[in-house]
């Protein structure tokens, strides 16, 4: 039977072995900013899909004094997010917050905290497909040689096709980057809203794909220049509409439906965000509005 | 501090010793130029530097041959191979980790793997032990991780090493990726970290 003075899982959950090689996959992936590493995926106590890139990466940086925030979409309260943190609460005994600005690690999906990140913080990013090339070339012997070769081409051909059926650059999230003038890379599924957030960062921006198996990086202080045409240059997303809860302005929205007969709500996708305003005094209109937005096209995805 | 046996001088709370090295070694190569002071976890036998020996209880193990450039390691290679596992080499080519000695030849530094263009991640590591981090003549460093610029101020290293790093930088992303290191303290200059006239 169990010996009972000994833990049934190590701290972390993951074994020291495969911290191990998940940390020097970590190190390669900063010395080579924007390149994939390779690295041996475990399978996780959760299904692809939830993470388990994610997990894996901060399972191997995270210690005892860490204070971890897991957010999903921009919010703390939300199935992955609540699972994950109580995930490492439970096998690394870690604090946790919701507080951007408390956290030494924040593990997100899909969002950068509206808090400008700082020096010294970490933010690890859950990956669902980090090859930025793969919706335009299957063959991930050819995407890699791709990458060895700077051949980038395709992907402005991607971004010009947008333009020639749309007027406009159509990809919304997910959209492709630059780093250090050589990687082009996949930032994961945040909104392109957040794309500037990445360029410069204080922060250290690690990425993890468990189901595809790779580990990249951004060192704080690189460059993050987001793929455009001179004469179509990247732009973010705008809401003319304001946050119904906390009122506030330039941040990512989300839009709830409220009835049936076009009644929305936009609020901060930040709740931690959004929950500060409120606690500060900020307050929105807090009803449903029956406005059509301007920017309703594009805040609609 | 060298331990009386091989079987001595290993972590004491491996899981939780390695977890701080690491996050300090990871600030360091995340921060070019900056000294971090991994203290004396481990007690290893001479030449491993306290700093080299507890990167590599940290990082090394039955996956990363490790390579010594002195003559006379076998008491640091044994104590290496049976606190982390680790096969030492004698190829130079698939060494995950390089122990350099001090002044050591950067001609010698090219055959260490760079990595191929499809897959820059396997390259090594390379860990040269100097007289010190601070009291040698200033160089100015640019690149990731560097908001600015970072200086560092390594004594006595080997002839030609700024040629050498102009050029491991220049090839990237191929290139080795080096750790100063001077008793407890290590930093990073990862390839991407560009030496520059101040």
């Amino acid at each position: 039977m169990t010996n009972p003075s000994l833990p049934a899982y190590n701290f972390a959950y993951l074994d020291e072995q495969t911290k191990r090689m998940i940390r020097r996959a970590i190190l390669k992936a900063i010395a080579v900013p924007g390149y994939q590493v390779p690295f041996a995926s475990r399978d996780m106590p959760m299904p692809y899909g939830w993470g388990t890139g994610g997990v894996q990466v901060t399972a191997s940086i995270l210690g005892p004094d860490d204070v971890l925030k897991v957010i999903d979409q921009g919010a703390d309260d939300t199935t992955n997010a609540v699972s994950i943190r109580a995930f490492f609460a439970k096998v690394a005994d870690v604090a946790t917050t919701t507080r951007t600005e408390d956290a030494t690690i924040i593990q997100t999906r899909h969002r950068i905290p509206e808090t400008p990140l700082a020096h010294g913080q970490i933010i690890v990013y859950q990956v669902p497909i980090p090859e930025p090339l793969r919706f335009l070339e299957p063959r991930e012997t050819e995407t890699r040689v791709m990458h060895a070769l700077e051949e980038y081409g395709l992907v402005h051909v991607k971004l010009y096709e947008d333009i020639a059926q749309h007027g406009h650059i159509a990809t919304t999230y997910a959209y492709p980057v630059k780093v250090e003038g050589r990687y082009v890379m996949d930032p994961s599924p945040i909104p392109k809203f957040d794309n500037p957030k990445m360029h410069h960062s204080p922060a250290l921006q690690l990425f993890g794909a468990g189901r595809e198996k790779r580990i990249y990086a951004l060192p704080p202080f690189t460059d993050v220049v987001s793929l455009d045409f001179e004469d179509h240059p990247f732009t973010v997303q705008r809401f003319d509409c304001r946050c119904a809860l906390c009122d506030a302005q330039d941040v990512y929205m989300d839009e709830v439906i409220t009835d049936d007969r076009g009644g929305r709500m936009f609020v901060c996708s930040d709740t931690d965000h959004c929950e500060t305003r409120r606690s500060e005094g900020c307050q929105g209109a807090g009803l449903p509005q029956h406005c059509t937005a301007k920017a309703g096209w594009e805040a609609a995805e | 501090m060298t331990g009386t046996t091989l079987l001595d001088g290993g972590f004491t709370a491996p899981v939780f010793q390695s977890q701080a090295i690491f996050r300090l070694v990871m600030d360091a190569v995340a921060q070019p130029g900056r000294i971090v002071d991994l203290g004396n976890p481990v007690q290893a036998p001479a030449p491993l530097e306290p700093a080299a020996a507890a990167f590599l209880a940290t990082l090394a193990d039955y996956d990363t041959p490790v390579w010594f450039e002195d003559n006379g390691t076998d008491t640091a290679a044994s104590w290496l191979t049976f606190h982390t596992g680790a096969a030492v080499t004698k190829d130079p080519w698939t060494a995950s980790f390089a122990v350099l000695s001090k002044n050591s030849p950067v001609s010698g530094w090219r055959n260490f793997a760079m990595g191929s263009l499809s897959y820059p991640d396997r390259s090594a590591t390379l860990l040269l032990p100097v007289e010190s981090l601070r009291d040698g003549t200033p160089l100015t460093l640019r690149g990731p991780g560097i908001e600015t610029i970072a200086t560092i101020a390594p004594c006595r290293l080997p002839d030609d090493f700024t040629e050498t790093m102009a050029t491991n930088t220049a090839r990237f992303p191929l290139g080795f990726d080096l750790l100063l290191i001077c008793a407890s303290e290590l930093l990073a200059l990862p390839r991407t970290a560009r030496l520059v006239e101040a």
